[in-house]
């Protein structure tokens, strides 16, 4: 059985993200005790999925790392992977939160050293890189994951795969009686921070994302940059392999529409202005972008990063929100529109077009299990009536991850000043 | 009196965004747009050499004052309805409503430009079709082949014969139509007698908006 300590006094973070991470870490810090809860099999969230980082195009397993190390330096957070809040009942200073917890089937003894997976052969796909390949039914989720355990899937326990890996285990790490557990904690304050989740590119069907294989996504395009996704960090199309050299970036693909999104999703601009510089990196002056725009959010300090990116010659801008995405006989999507400054009709070829998809919150359409105020687009807002509960991160909005950190922290002092409470209550 | 055209340019002055926002029907929408282009790129009729103006440039033009760009322009008779912009527009505007909007101020004012072809297929649907309460294709296809004389209306005609043919077997086109037979609706009457009153109605409405036009 998994044991939680937790009192009224305890700040609950649902959410392992960059956000997550730092409310926690802000929190405990000050002294308090925390409960962090991830579903996924690692922390991180979608940062760590990213090749680099903006503005200063490091990469993101720096920024993890520091957390990491925090956070292993900490005793009063207790994390909780595979875990997911199913119930949450009482009010400010008094909660009760219901979680269910997955089966991992390997417990701490793990070293992460690999031969479980070399006696497993059946793949599932790879949800850490966006399903673009497949990985080992028993497997680790990333190099970098914390926890740095392997996970089974459910798919071959029970079976003779699963025994084999069981086998396989020089360490008695492989747990195949592990069974779906259900805990209740109590809490004073709770953060949410489930962030965000790519908006869904099939639904903008002029773009036929889901017909033309050389039309993809921009998170896609950030694993298949990394040297450790799925291509080896080879720029390659998915239709035939071939060197993308010519890369076009369609902006707004769903944001700041009303049949899509409503709200402007704040870093895609920059997502893109920051792509162009992995075509750069990988074919020098033979790797072209062009990128389609409506007007380029680049905000405030973020301008320099645009500026220098504009006087790329490599670079190319059209003022113009595309039409249509077809293909020719060669299997290049084609752009269709009008360009705007002179109201020009243009069907230009490209060797793959990237769609900077939008931020929709991770919550939207899954209930959070308590009454909590939400926006037209479904992100997490502040509510009176419920003040012990706080939006952190992307959750509450789309941000990149300077300015989820900052809404985390500000959530994290929330959460202190209610559990602050609470204990001079109780004297 | 001047006629309406100078009338309401004088009335709006220089404010030719009020004027389209008052009186063409759904000009209200024109400040919405974003000026993203998806409505000019998802236009079929782009490809028209008498397009000269897009929606989305027209609705700029609108915004910027340009009252004799907008007028002059064929951008807004090219509109075939086909509805692409319309439920693509990121903003929701009802691209084609408000085309068509500006075409019919532009007509009521005296501004339609002459001899423009969609302008005629409208006018002569609405003739044909209010005639008997249902179009008579047959009168609707002679009378648009034959608007440039009998020649050209002879070997126009002579170019579709196999497409009319087909139509006939299929029994998609009743020849007894070219007399004045056919189909027609129950109670032609009754329909003049709907759309006369409709004609008062809407007759009185823009009576009244050119009445209040320009004041606040
Ligand atoms: C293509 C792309 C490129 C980007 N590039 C940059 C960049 O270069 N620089 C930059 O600053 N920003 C960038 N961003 C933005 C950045 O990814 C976000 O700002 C960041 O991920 C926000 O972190 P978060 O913790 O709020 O959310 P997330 O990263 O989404 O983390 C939320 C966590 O909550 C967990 N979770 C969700 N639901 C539940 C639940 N019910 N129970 C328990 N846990 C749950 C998730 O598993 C996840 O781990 C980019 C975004 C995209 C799409
Ligand atoms: S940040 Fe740029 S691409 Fe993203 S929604 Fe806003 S304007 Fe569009
Ligand atoms: S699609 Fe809508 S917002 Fe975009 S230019 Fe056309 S009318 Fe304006």
């Amino acid at each position: 059985m998994t044991s939680v300590v937790a009192t009224n006094q305890t700040i609950l973070v649902v959410g392992g993200g960059i956000s997550g991470m730092t409310a926690a870490l802000e929190a405990a810090e000050t002294g308090k005790q925390v409960v962090l809860v991830e579903r996924n099999p690692y922390l991180g969230g979608r940062t760590v999925q990213l090749y680099r980082y903006f503005p200063k195009m490091c990469h993101p397993t720096c920024g993890l790392e520091i957390n990491l190390r925090r956070l292993k330096a900490n005793p009063r957070i207790q994390v909780l992977t595979m875990a997911e809040v199913t119930g949450i009942t009482g009010g400010k200073g008094n909660y009760s939160v219901s979680l269910k917890l997955k089966p991992r089937f390997v417990n701490e003894n793990c070293t992460a050293c690999g031969d479980c997976a070399q006696a497993v052969q059946t793949e599932i796909d790879d949800a850490y890189n966006y399903n673009l390949t497949k990985v080992k039914a028993a497997f680790l989720p990333s190099i970098f994951a914390y926890p740095q355990r392997y996970v089974i899937d459910p798919s071959i326990v029970g079976g003779a795969e699963g025994e084999a890996a069981k086998a396989a285990c020089k360490y008695n790490a492989v747990d195949l009686t592990m069974k779906e557990e259900t805990v209740t904690l109590n809490a004073g304050a709770i953060v949410w921070a489930t962030g965000w989740k790519p908006y869904d590119a099939e639904k903008i069907v002029y773009y036929g994302y889901d017909r033309f294989p050389n039309v993809v996504t921009n998170v896609e395009f950030e694993r298949m940059a990394d040297p450790r996704g799925p291509t080896g960090g080879k720029i390659l199309r998915p239709s035939d392999g071939k060197e993308a050299k010519n890369v076009a970036f369609i902006q707004c693909a769903g944001s700041r529409d009303e049949n899509h999104l409503r709200h402007c999703s704040r870093f895609c601009c920059m997502g893109s202005l920051k792509q162009t510089h992995y075509v750069q990196e990988a074919f020098g002056d033979e790797g072209k972008s062009t990128i389609y725009y409506i007007d380029i959010r680049a905000i405030d300090r973020f301008e320099d990063f645009y500026q220098k990116v504009k006087a790329n010659p490599n670079v190319s801008f059209v003022k113009s929100k595309v039409a249509r995405i077809t293909q020719d006989k060669d299997g290049n999507p084609v752009c269709n529109g009008v360009n705007t400054e002179g109201y020009l009709r243009y069907a230009t070829a490209h060797d793959l077009v990237v769609l900077a998809v939008g931020m929709e919150p991770e919550v939207k359409g899954v209930s959070i299990p308590a009454e909590v105020m939400s926006d037209s687009s479904g992100f997490v807002m502040a509510d009176p009536a419920n003040a012990g509960i706080f939006g952190a991160g992307c959750a509450t909005n789309a941000l990149d991850v300077n300015r989820a950190v900052q809404s985390a922290t500000a959530a994290a002092l929330r959460a202190i000043q209610v559990v602050n409470k609470v204990a001079r209550a109780e004297g | 009196m001047s006629n309406l055209n100078e009338q309401m340019a004088d009335r709006y002055k220089n404010n030719f965004l009020k004027e389209i926002e008052e009186q063409a029907e759904m000009g209200e929408w024109v400040k919405m747009c974003m000026q993203c282009g998806l409505c000019s790129g998802s236009c079929p009729t782009h490809f028209h050499s008498g397009w000269d103006h897009p929606p989305q440039e027209i609705f700029m033009l609108i915004r910027a004052g340009k009252r004799e760009e907008v007028l002059n322009s064929q951008g807004m008779y090219m509109c075939t309805s086909c509805y692409n912009c319309y439920v693509r527009c990121p903003r929701k505007v009802p691209v084609t409503h408000v085309m068509h909007g500006i075409a019919e101020y532009a007509y009521r004012i005296g501004r339609a430009p002459k001899a423009q072809p969609t302008l005629h297929l409208s006018k002569t649907f609405w003739t044909n079709a209010t005639k008997y309460g249902r179009v008579n294709e047959v009168q609707l296809t002679q009378s648009l082949y034959f608007k440039d004389g009998i020649g050209s209306g002879i070997k126009k005609a002579m170019e579709m014969q196999k497409e009319a043919l087909g139509l006939v077997m299929a029994g998609r086109l009743n020849p007894m139509e070219a007399l004045g037979m056919g189909h027609k609706c129950k109670d032609v009457s009754g329909i003049h007698k709907m759309l006369a009153k409709a004609e008062e109605l809407e007759a009185k409405n823009k009576a009244a908006k050119a009445d209040t036009a320009g004041k606040e």
